[in-house]
């Protein structure tokens, strides 16, 4: 762990940061310069997060925590890369590379300040995956929201000015049930470092671990609005159908990250000890709720924004359902199964955009939008590069039809391995071996269920889309606008092909999950660098 | 001084909590600044309710006679970024209210 790799842990923060305060330097109309700029960061970003996985999963015991500041643990702020969150540093990699480059097309340049805000949601994004304190989390995830206030607004328009003050509202009073969180539990447990608050937990005595576990539930609201568990999830699908394209495809993300930090917290707080399974109840009949209402939308939605709105919804419930049984086998499925059921949303987002494009509704929103904000000249590249081929329907078709199969878990793609891991380690027919529960036979149903709603929806809107629309007139689709799709969707055949070794990463990571202690004692023994502490202290015995 | 402190962060809670559900975006905000201030104290009260002593460590004084430093750093954070993201809704709130034309949280026009 010496020499500059142990820096990396920082650089998915800093790079973005530093590239985001670059970008303001330059003028809007500067356009090209700052796409380039933003497009090296993520760049940079996916061979950071690569390379960090990969010395994470290396055979030598890498040390993943960085002290910032060079202060000792319980009392500085750190960072921790394990597993878990150098998987989550690539996925948001991947998907920022995706979502920029088709912003490129058109999206980037119909609002000011797109690439900066894109950079600072992706500064929150990583700290939040990255940071080992609490408070900290407060922080970036503040960070991330305000970006993403910004961007879900980017493009204006009634529509998503209307959603926009709806999510803020909503988030601003998270923020704040996240405070109150936080606070209990410091004024409770008297730390804010969640190694530190894991280990002194099993010592608070009783009468003050009920005002630890009230903290620890209003902090799990908060994430749990974010992740959009039913009651908490009305304004979720209206918000990403109003956001634009590549918006609502990073967006993707982010309602990842409150499953990421309800699955971090649970293993690392409440894994054992007296306070043991706290609210996996919750998560459990929550995340049957979840995927009920978000079936049901699923089945209801015309438009195919709030479509995949609700897929959100019950890739969500799905995975809150696992969270609550907390069982080894299912949970290394489901972590497939985030990977797969981010990258399948983010594309179809991203696609919706495209196919709506031949639609009257959709051009004439996009039409007013493109005369309030963009530049006349917008329109000429397009005349070169965006050749009406006759393919144009076919690729937009057979992408669509990928992005129905994930959904709804079908083979050959990685919808159906990952669903497949969770349900047949549900079943017990995996190395556990123990006669599944009526509980979690009512999981095993509801999945299946909502993949047969993905199916029935995806098939109504195709034809909808693809066979009966005549009158429409083919988009026109820039080559840039579809690759990030195919790019995305490649991935999850990738995921297919190399399903065996993902599996494999996915077990290591719930088995270094399920057992705190690794966690802690890396986080507790991590000690400061020697030679700037002798420097710094020689200097102040100099002066 | 609890009590009064408590009663402080209750009556802005409840306050913050009513204003916060109703249709007009300009109650909304108010609400939201109620409950933040209602939140900042008890940032504040959860270090302990202590008067006129130093957070400052020195050698030979019991840590139960200092104040905690760190709620209050908390606090201060706290404070910085609810005071921005109060004012973005309320560039928010302006936007909309252009756009439609009314302060109706949903941008209905009131039924007379």
């Amino acid at each position: 762990m010496s020499g500059w790799t142990h820096h990396l842990i920082i650089a998915p923060i800093l790079v973005p940061l530093v590239v985001a305060a670059l970008l303001l330097f330059f003028d809007e109309r500067q356009r090209v310069v700052k796409a380039m700029i933003s497009l090296a960061s993520t760049l940079i970003l996916v061979a950071v997060s690569l390379a960090l996985l990969r010395i994470e999963s290396g055979p030598n015991d890498f040390e993943g925590v960085y002290l910032l500041g060079n202060w000792a643990a319980p009392f500085g702020i750190v960072l921790v890369l394990d597993a878990l969150s150098a998987l989550m540093l690539l996925l948001t990699a991947l998907l920022s590379v995706a979502a920029l480059v088709y912003s490129l097309a058109r999206w980037h340049a119909v609002g000011a300040h797109f690439h900066t805000m894109f950079q600072l949601l992706l500064v929150g994004l990583n700290g939040a995956f990255l940071t080992g304190d609490l408070f900290n989390l407060f922080v970036f995830f503040e960070v991330m929201l305000a970006s993403s206030y910004g961007l879900l607004l980017h493009g204006s328009g009634p529509l998503r000015v209307k959603a926009g003050m709806h999510y803020i509202a909503v988030n601003l009073a998270a923020a704040l049930l996240f405070l109150i969180g936080v606070s209990l539990i410091y004024g409770t447990a008297g730390t804010l470092n969640m190694a530190d608050l894991a280990a002194r937990i099993p010592d608070i005595e009783p009468d003050r671990r009920m005002l630890m576990e009230a903290g620890a539930g209003v902090l799990g609201i908060a994430f749990l609005i974010k992740a959009g568990m039913w009651p908490l999830c009305f304004w979720l699908p209206t918000a990403y159908s109003a956001a634009s394209a590549p918006v609502a495809g990073i967006f993707a993300i982010m309602s990842k990250l409150g499953i990421y930090i309800i699955l971090r917290l649970t293993m690392l707080l409440f894994g054992d000890g007296p306070s043991a399974g706290f609210g996996a109840d919750v998560l459990l009949y929550g995340g049957i709720a979840t995927i009920m209402f978000g079936t049901i939308g699923v089945l209801a939605s015309q438009a195919l924004g709030r479509l995949a709105g609700f897929s959100v919804l019950v890739s969500s419930g799905t995975l809150l359902m696992v969270l609550g049984i907390n069982d080894g086998a299912i949970s290394s499925g489901a972590l497939l199964y985030l990977v797969s059921s981010t990258l399948t949303i983010s594309a179809f987002f991203m696609l919706i955009e495209l196919v709506e494009r031949g639609q009257d509704a959709g051009a004439i929103v996009l039409a007013v939008t493109m005369e309030a904000y963009g530049d006349a000249d917008e329109d000429e590249p397009e005349e070169g590069d965006g050749v009406t081929m006759p393919g144009t329907m076919a690729i937009l078709g057979i992408c669509f039809a990928a992005c129905g199969i994930l959904l709804s878990g079908l083979p050959p793609l990685s919808g159906f391995v990952a669903k497949f891991a969770m349900l047949s380690a549900m079943m017990g027919t995996g190395a556990i071996g123990v006669p599944p529960t009526a509980t979690v036979w009512v999981l095993v149903i509801l999945v299946i269920l909502s993949g047969i709603a993905a199916l029935i929806s995806m098939t109504r809107a195709g034809i909808r889309t693809f066979w009966s629309s005549l009158e429409g007139t083919v988009p026109r689709v820039l080559v840039i606008e579809i690759v990030p799709v195919m790019f995305l969707l490649f991935l999850t055949l990738a995921l297919t092909v190399q399903a065996g070794p993902a599996m494999r990463y996915m077990d290591t990571t719930i088995r270094s999950l399920s057992n705190p202690r690794i966690y802690i004692d890396a986080v507790r023994n991590a000690a400061p660098i020697p030679d700037y502490d002798g420097a710094a202290s020689a200097e102040a015995g100099g002066k | 001084m609890e009590l009064v402190l408590a009663t402080a962060i209750g009556v802005m809670t409840g306050c913050g909590v009513w204003l916060i559900l109703r249709p007009r975006t300009y109650q909304v905000i108010v609400g939201l600044s109620l409950l933040s201030y209602a939140v900042n104290l008890f940032i504040f009260g959860v270090g302990g309710v202590k008067t006129n002593v130093p957070p400052i460590l020195v050698d030979g004084v019991s840590t139960s006679t200092l104040a905690d430093p760190v709620p209050q750093a908390l606090v201060l954070t706290a404070i910085v970024i609810g005071f921005a993201t109060t004012a973005l809704f309320l560039v928010v709130l302006l936007a909309s209210r252009g756009l439609t034309g009314t302060d109706h949280v949903d941008g209905r026009n009131d039924p007379k």
